[in-house]
């Protein structure tokens, strides 16, 4: 096991204060809540935080863990020296950022897998199992036409000897037609089971969408950058375009400037009612690579007399 | 390899358009007592139909409107009016990168 270095952890200095070290957390808390935070390592972050806070918050598990660790580094090898704690007397309580579950095998080994961070406690002896909350990629092809997928969830879970563990649990999931991305499938009864009498907890999944090569979706509605040729724009044309129920024709108006948006009522994701889907006109150059081309555009400058920088009087 | 053919398959509904929630059903969900979703109605996080708790019906998007706001409060230690407010601006946040994944705008 490694021996975690908490003050490091929260980039503190080992003499802190107490006040230094909870304006510390609280700071670095906002910026990594997985709530809150885009960066792409913010839940162990948070985690990680809220473990090391939770010991140097405390008088007590502060000085504990001060003496014992004088003699160890951040990440070097680490077993709990016996009777290590004697002397030390650790009340629970107090909220924490992350759950005390997720502590660490080193947190554990210190002061104990039972440790409870304060919060809801639920002392009924029937209750509901705890919900389970995940999150699935599916591609906007599955949207569309509805699918069925296969999700393998890591469940902690306690083994016979009562050490925590992660099994592996499959389920096949009907991912309904429509579904947009941040929505949540409740799958009634697939969570922790219940206390005693009481009833399993359910299963979340929120749907994310993995990038597509050609669309993007906002809500229903699905964005399409479509690259057309300076006379389909200049000139208007009728062109194919791909939509996820298929190719269709789309109308381009003469005159059509690149950016302009055209929308194809009721090809986004499907509902009621269902999205549009945006096409984005780009006007693509062709290439002046060989000797006619170059000859082409060179009578285009000299016939067409235009100046794109009018606008700005140069 | 056949394996998958044999998992179980399940009733699933899109939580936030099949499905209503009583005061109870959220106060289980999000493990808390029913004097925190109140007040979570109070300071406008959550909006249901029905005119007194009992009758209440919350969308099912109010779950996690919830449920992200109790963590916010819990582990930002800030009251619920702040969560309400860190809430709606990550709301705002949250259309104007869509809006921006959209336009095919990295951000």
């Amino acid at each position: 096991m490694e021996f975690k270095d908490y003050y490091k952890i929260m980039g503190v200095a080992r003499d802190a204060t107490q006040d230094e070290i909870k304006r510390t957390y609280r700071k670095l808390a906002r910026k990594y809540h997985p709530d809150v935070s885009k960066e792409p390592n913010a839940e162990a972050r948070f985690k990680e935080l809220g473990e090391a806070y939770e010991v140097l918050k405390d008088a007590e598990k502060r000085a504990a863990y001060d003496q014992l660790g004088a003699n160890y580094e951040g990440g070097q090898e680490f077993r709990p020296p016996p009777d290590w704690n004697t002397g030390f007397e650790f009340g629970g309580g107090g909220s924490s950022g992350g759950d005390a579950a997720d502590y660490s095998d080193f947190f554990a080994s210190l002061f104990g897998r039972d440790f409870r961070a304060g919060g809801a406690g639920r002392a009924s002896p029937h209750a509901k199992g705890e919900d389970h909350h995940a999150r699935v990629l599916i591609d906007l092809e599955d949207t569309y036409r509805g699918a069925t997928r296969t999700i393998t969830l890591r469940v902690p879970a306690v083994d016979a000897q009562g050490h925590v563990i992660t099994r592996e649990r499959a389920l096949n999931v009907t991912i309904p037609r429509g579904i947009r991305e941040g929505q949540h499938i409740r799958l009634s009864g697939q969570g922790s089971a219940g206390m005693g009498k009481g009833q399993p907890g359910d299963l979340y999944l929120q749907i994310e969408f993995r990038a597509h090569p050609l669309y993007r979706a906002d809500g229903r509605d699905l964005y399409l950058d479509l690259p057309v040729a300076p006379w389909e724009a200049a000139l208007g044309a009728t062109v194919k375009v791909p939509t996820l129920g298929g190719i269709v024709e789309l109308k381009i108006p003469e005159g059509s400037a690149s950016g302009r948006k055209l929308r194809l009522k009721g090809r986004g994701i499907p509902g009621n009612p269902p999205g549009d889907c945006y096409v984005i006109l780009a006007i693509a150059l062709p290439p002046a690579d060989s000797e006619a081309a170059k000859a082409f555009y060179r009578k285009m400058a000299q016939e067409l007399n235009f100046n794109p920088r009018t606008k700005m009087g140069v | 390899m056949n394996t998958e053919n044999s998992l179980p398959q399940f009733a699933i509904c899109i939580l936030e358009e099949q499905t209503q929630l009583t005061l109870a059903d959220l106060c289980r969900a999000c493990a808390v007592h029913e004097a925190q979703i109140i007040e979570l109605v109070d300071v406008g996080v959550l909006e249901p139909l029905g005119r007194e708790p009992a009758r209440w019906r919350f969308g099912g998007a109010s779950l996690h409107r919830a449920r992200t706001a109790l963590r916010l409060q819990r582990d930002l230690d800030i009251d619920l009016a702040g969560a309400a407010l860190a809430l709606e601006l990550l709301d705002e946040i949250e259309t104007l990168r869509a809006r921006l994944r959209a336009m095919g705008v990295k951000y």
